[in-house]
């Protein structure tokens, strides 16, 4: 979907993002020229089920995809550097620096053989010119910015000494450690007590607030966007079939998809206790071979012949959808206009 | 009243932990004193962190591990005295995993009828039939009867799980987080069929799960455990409407509801889980607790009373010094 350029120029800048998997049975189109983009100190949230290409999404930003994924796309902007063309050298340069990552399970991002100190310290000193004291000291003032107490005797400590909400907050001070302009964070919190949920995704919000970093979140937890976003992606096998500012996707969503998968959820007060939940029937399509049309219509209740065809872009930016119908069939299931 | 379907007294687990290659091995408290009821058709919601002691009250509960102390009855029979198999007929598991909790190698056919071959009920024909009926019941259609669990969605082979549990038509059913591997269009329908067959068989689950937006829609009744302690126990209605137990709150606040007008919820749960082998003094909960005093630190909270349940807090005890009258926090 493409946005009127707002006046202040994006940090990322995507258009027509594809990749393909070429497999034995076909090519596999796992991302279909999807279209965002993310200013300073904005949140996008990505959300969408397993399979629908969100994950691909944030690792081919990075450069990150295995080497048999074919990516393309018409723009990959980030700062004014064209992220298709560059080397493995600058995304080298670019990772860790000016955007870091945030994965689901802290402990495969933390080395098990080295101390967080060590870990911490080279972070930063991979990018900098730094002294190793120099490196320590700013390990210490991040590590208690991400709320660890006695910070400065946790640097002798290794990984498997923390629980699981310690070291997602070690992996966000070493994603901090550079004072990067872009984090992307693929399912932080999913491995978490919903507790620690709480606490870690209001860590990444004051933070990326007060710092002013631009953040993907990548999450399959409506709960989080709704709570977390400035702006939602929704993903449906392999497209943005949604964007648009998380008040007006939640607060009147136009995809069938999007409110499909919010009549799923029960939500205390809203939802009557016992009652049925709503489903999405039948299964995400293969997206092996030529795709066309509306990739939800074998799911979507307000399916019509027009489907089949070229599916337009509806809405107003900067809340866009894709859907045949104009108003995303919300009068058919009784929505306010 | 007849006895109730499940009844768990005063159970404790503890496990011996060795500490170091040569220290001395410490107990680790993993259920401690835990007594519970529960009546027929009643959903016992089961929430609490990792590592509390969700997941060993389901061992015990499903005969895998012995308590160490205390009883558990089933329409009043101990099921220290039975054995395994009569037990198995009764109680049946539903796991969080059904990647992991069918058998890659055998087909569907065998998975589900597997129950019935242990306990040599029937013969080959009643027994597809039997398997045939159950995979009706849980929306699956026959053709999968020959195929494998590796050509199935996620939600499809939590179906054939649901279908193992139920071909012994259990009284008893203990759901170990049954959507939390799923997608959120699939785990909808899961739970929309697990309600139903509660419905049409009259099944008892014990629901154990970490999302509490499912559990007040599924459960009737609510346990919230802390470090191998139930905390507060109550009908789902006043749980979430009066919780007691300043870590019941704790766990409802982090609810996320998709609401954006909403920020992240902050939870005042200050330091992260303690170390299960040397649990704080006096209540568990005094670390992170908001409201915690002195006292707190001294003195175990006895069990008291509520509306539909019973709860463990200084606050909540009207012998306690700390007792405040009808304090919801």
């Amino acid at each position: 979907m493409s946005h009127i350029q707002d006046t202040v120029k994006p940090l990322l800048s995507v258009r027509g993002l594809t990749l393909d998997i070429p497999l034995a049975s076909g090519t596999l189109h796992a991302v279909r020229g999807i279209d965002f983009d993310l200013h300073k100190g904005e949140t996008l949230c990505i959300v969408g089920e397993s399979g629908s290409g969100k994950s691909l999404t944030s690792l081919a930003v990075m450069g990150l995809l295995e080497k048999n994924i074919r990516r393309s796309a018409e723009q990959l902007n980030f700062d004014g550097i064209d992220l298709i063309g560059a080397s493995k050298r600058q995304m080298r340069g670019l990772r860790g620096d000016r955007i870091a990552m945030i994965f689901q399970e802290p402990m495969t991002s933390l080395n098990p053989a080295y101390t967080i100190g060590d870990q911490l310290v080279e972070a930063l000193r991979l990018h900098r010119k730094v002294s190793r004291e120099k490196a320590r000291e700013r390990a210490i003032e991040l590590l208690e910015k991400v709320g660890i107490t006695a910070a400065a005797s946790r640097l002798s400590q290794y990984p498997h000494q923390l629980s699981g909400g310690l070291r997602q907050r070690v992996v966000i001070a070493m994603a901090l450690m550079c004072e990067p302009e872009l984090i992307i964070a693929d399912e932080p919190t999913t491995a978490l007590d919903v507790t620690i949920q709480a606490q870690i995704l209001s860590l990444l919000v004051e933070l990326t607030k007060e710092m002013d970093v631009a953040m993907i979140l990548i999450t399959h937890d409506l709960g989080v966007v709704a709570r977390v976003a400035d702006k939602v992606g929704v993903m449906y096998a392999g497209e943005l079939v949604e964007t648009g500012p998380a008040t007006d996707v939640f607060g009147k969503p136009m995809h069938p998809y999007t409110r499909g998968l919010l009549h799923c959820i029960p939500q205390p007060g809203k939802t009557k206790r016992g009652e049925k939940l709503g489903t999405i029937p039948g299964i995400v399509p293969s997206l092996i071979g030529d795709v066309q049309g509306c990739a939800f219509r074998t799911r979507c209740p307000h399916v019509v012949e027009a489907c089949r065809g070229d599916i337009p872009e509806r809405g107003q930016p900067p809340h866009e959808f894709l859907c045949v119908h104009a108003d995303g069939a919300r009068a058919a299931e009784g929505e306010p206009a | 009243m007849s006895a109730p379907v499940l009844e768990l007294k005063n159970v404790a687990k503890t496990y011996r932990v060795k500490q170091g290659l040569f220290g001395k091995p410490k107990p680790l408290k993993a259920v401690n004193d835990v007594s519970l009821k529960l009546e027929r058709g009643e959903v016992l919601g089961l929430v609490g962190e990792s590592g509390c002691g969700k997941s060993t009250m389901a061992k015990i509960l499903l005969g895998l591990e012995a308590p160490t102390e205390g009883q558990v009855l089933v329409d009043g029979d101990a099921i220290g005295g039975q054995d395994r198999l009569a037990l198995a007929k009764r109680i049946q598991p539903i796991f969080q995993d059904p990647y992991s909790s069918l058998n890659p190698r055998k087909t569907i056919a065998d998975i589900v009828s597997l129950p019935l071959r242990v306990h040599s009920i029937g013969d080959a024909n009643s027994r597809e039939k039997a398997v045939r009926e159950t995979l009706e019941l849980v929306g699956l259609p026959a053709r999968v009867l020959n195929t494998y669990p590796s050509q199935m969605s996620g939600g499809q082979r939590q179906r054939v799980a649901i279908a193992r549990a139920l071909i012994m038509r259990p009284e008893i059913v203990i759901c170990d987080e049954p959507t939390s591997a799923l997608d959120v269009s699939v785990q909808s329908q899961i739970l929309n069929l697990l309600n139903d067959l509660r419905e049409e068989f009259g099944l008892t689950y014990l629901f154990i799960s970490h999302d509490l937006a499912v559990v007040e829609h599924l459960a009737t009744r609510v346990a919230v455990m802390y470090l191998g302690r139930i905390v507060e126990e109550a009908n789902v209605e006043e749980l979430f409407a009066t919780p007691r137990h300043p870590y019941s709150r704790a766990l409802l606040n982090s609810v996320l509801t998709p609401d954006p007008s909403q920020g992240v919820p902050d939870t005042q749960l200050g330091a992260a889980y303690p170390n299960p082998i040397a649990p704080p003094s006096g209540c568990h909960f005094h670390p992170r607790c908001p409201f915690a005093q002195d006292h707190c630190k001294i003195s175990t909270p006895r069990t008291v009373p509520t509306n539909s349940g019973h709860v463990e807090c200084h606050l909540q005890d009207p012998k306690s010094p700390m007792y405040r009258e009808n304090f919801s926090v």
